[in-house]
């Protein structure tokens, strides 16, 4: 059985525009993959195909042997497979205390959920006490810091994190690539963390792709992408 | 008198508030306003009136036309929403199309009910009491059956209540309604969720009408005045919260109440309509409705 995810000649239009054309990718179990490109090159509707939000025209991917072809985001959840979506995945109506929950709220083991909730927040104290004000009166890290502690309740094996430092102050950006980091070895988590902050995510992570105008420009280890002088300018900013 | 007139005020106003409630309740699950909620609330009625005739007893017809009501409900979504909001996705259409299809759907379901049953004025009738209680030589505007409906909408309150602030479903059908897709992304299947929203919606509805009734008489149209009082009552309430539902619908009972008794019969209903301008004028997410909260 092949394990880890699997992509192969994945293709995303969004009506009669291409998002996404022939992508092929895998990523090891346990693996830190950084997906990295321009605002518009696709990365966002990459892991929204990933998870089941849109469907792709052609190609196939499988997480562990398990086909996500014509997956639903639910069943997909229940695979192991969380989503963190763009721009702080939580539902601002609701209490911190709720979204919480909603990470939870469709496993049957609610001693584990329990016990996944305590490790949430003691990995973000700051969630802690603020357990019943509405998530909307959080500040953008604390909201990112939801969005992420309510998805270890989920209890991922895949964690597909889509921009977690979009519009962070420097400082919170380092305090969530840590967590990030700290989370993935303590889990064994395997996660695809698309980023613009290219140099960050490089740094925790063990390879990096290179998405440009909805096609797979090149990939490998961060010190390879760090020492290609193009590279650096076009795409990582330094 | 005036006791006299507040308890006019306050049963009048838990009909109200029924009727409030059951739109609330498609609201909250599914962030569409049902208009044809009058026209499923009436074919229920019309279903428990049925049952009532032959098995001549009220109160085994009154739980089965709730069911009819929640299965009504349900079917309205799988049959009617879902197609529907499959098709038409994004833009402003999607948030106007599922609002005039309910509008579609009530004429649909009314014109099935004249079919069926002509358009005579039939009486449901309750073992309860419609003459108001007495005290020494002194009889209230107030009856068992008023004091049922209250009990009613009272129930609704609490059950509803809880179900949405304290278990597993009501968390899943808030965040369903609120963000479908963060919902879908946390394991809610949304729109099994929706379906039950609706069922409960339906179920209150046929409550509403299988209590009301009794009061009246039932015909095609006989719960649309009603529906548009409650209407209002939820508007006035913020059209998300239970209690509010259940005061905007006493607010408007005991006002049209007071307004009969030492106005005008003619004006209430056109101040019915002031009232909810001058609440949604000054607030405009109803007397219950929570602001909005910083949006970074
Ligand atoms: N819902 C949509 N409908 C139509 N086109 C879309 C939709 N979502 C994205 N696109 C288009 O698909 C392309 C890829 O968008 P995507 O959001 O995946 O990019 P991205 O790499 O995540 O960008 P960013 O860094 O700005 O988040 C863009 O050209 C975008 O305009
Ligand atoms: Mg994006």
């Amino acid at each position: 059985m092949s394990s880890g995810l699997i992509v192969e000649n994945f293709t995303v239009n969004y009506g009669a525009v291409s998002a996404i054309q022939d992508i092929s990718f895998d990523v090891a179990p346990g693996e830190l993959v950084a997906l990295i490109g321009a605002n518009g090159a696709g990365k966002s509707t990459l892991l929204r195909a990933l998870s089941g939000l849109v469907a792709p025209v052609q190609g196939s991917a499988s997480w562990n042997g398990y086909s996500l072809n014509g997956k639903k985001p639910e069943d997909l959840v229940r695979q192991g497979i969380v989503h963190v979506c763009e721009g702080k995945s939580v539902i601002p109506e609701l209490s911190v205390a709720e979204n919480l929950a909603l990470g939870g709220i469709w496993r049957r083991d609610k001693a584990d959920v329990l016990a996944a909730r305590e490790e949430s927040l003691s990995i973000f104290p700051a969630l802690a006490s603020r357990l019943q004000q509405r998530a909307d009166s959080l500040s953008g890290g604390e909201r990112q810091m939801l969005a992420i502690g309510r998805a270890l309740i989920s209890r991922p094996k895949l964690l597909l994190l889509d921009e977690p430092s979009l519009g962070l102050a420097p400082l919170v950006i380092e305090e969530i690539f840590k967590v990030i980091d700290r989370l993935r070895r303590k889990l064994g988590l395997t996660v695809l963390l698309v980023e613009q902050n290219a140099v960050s995510a490089l740094r925790i992570a063990d390879r990096g792709l290179i998405l440009n105008l909805g096609a797979l420009l090149t990939s490998g280890t961060p010190d390879e992408l760090m020492a290609d002088p193009q590279l650096r300018t076009a795409y990582l900013g330094i | 008198m005036f006791i006299d007139t507040l308890l006019i005020g306050i049963s009048s106003g838990a009909i109200y508030s029924l009727m409030a409630l059951s739109l609330v309740l498609v609201w909250r699950s599914t962030r569409i306003v049902n208009f044809a909620q009058s026209g499923q609330a009436v074919f229920s009625t019309y279903i428990g009136y049925e049952i009532a005739v032959r098995a001549h007893d009220y109160w085994i017809s009154l739980p089965l036309a709730i069911i009819f009501g929640a299965l009504l409900g349900s079917l309205v979504d799988l049959l009617f929403m879902r197609p529907l909001l499959r098709r038409v996705k994004d833009g402003p259409i999607a948030e106007i199309a599922p609002v005039i299809a309910t509008l579609g759907l009530l004429g649909l379901l009314q014109s099935l009910l004249g079919l069926i049953w002509g358009n005579a004025f039939l009486q449901y009738a309750s073992p309860l009491s419609a003459k108001g209680f007495t005290f020494g030589s002194h009889t209230v505007p107030f009856s068992p059956q008023n004091l049922f409906i209250v009990l009613a909408s009272c129930a609704v309150l609490v059950i509803f209540g809880f179900i949405f602030k304290y278990t597993n479903l009501g968390l899943a059908l808030r965040a369903a309604s609120f963000q479908p897709e963060i919902a879908q992304l946390a394991g809610v299947r949304v729109s099994r969720v929706r379906n039950i929203g609706w069922a409960f919606a339906g179920a209150t509805g046929a409550l509403a009408g299988a209590v009301i009734t009794p009061t009246a008489t039932l015909s095609p149209n006989s719960l649309d005045l009603l529906f548009v009082s409650g209407f209002i009552a939820a508007v006035i309430g913020g059209l998300d919260s239970l209690v509010g539902a259940v005061v905007g619908g006493l607010v408007l009972g005991i006002g049209f109440s007071f307004i009969l008794q030492y106005i005008a019969g003619s004006v209430t209903f056109l101040v019915g309509f002031i009232i909810l301008m001058v609440v949604l004028l000054i607030r405009p997410r109803g007397i219950f409705g929570r602001d909005a909260g910083r949006h970074a």
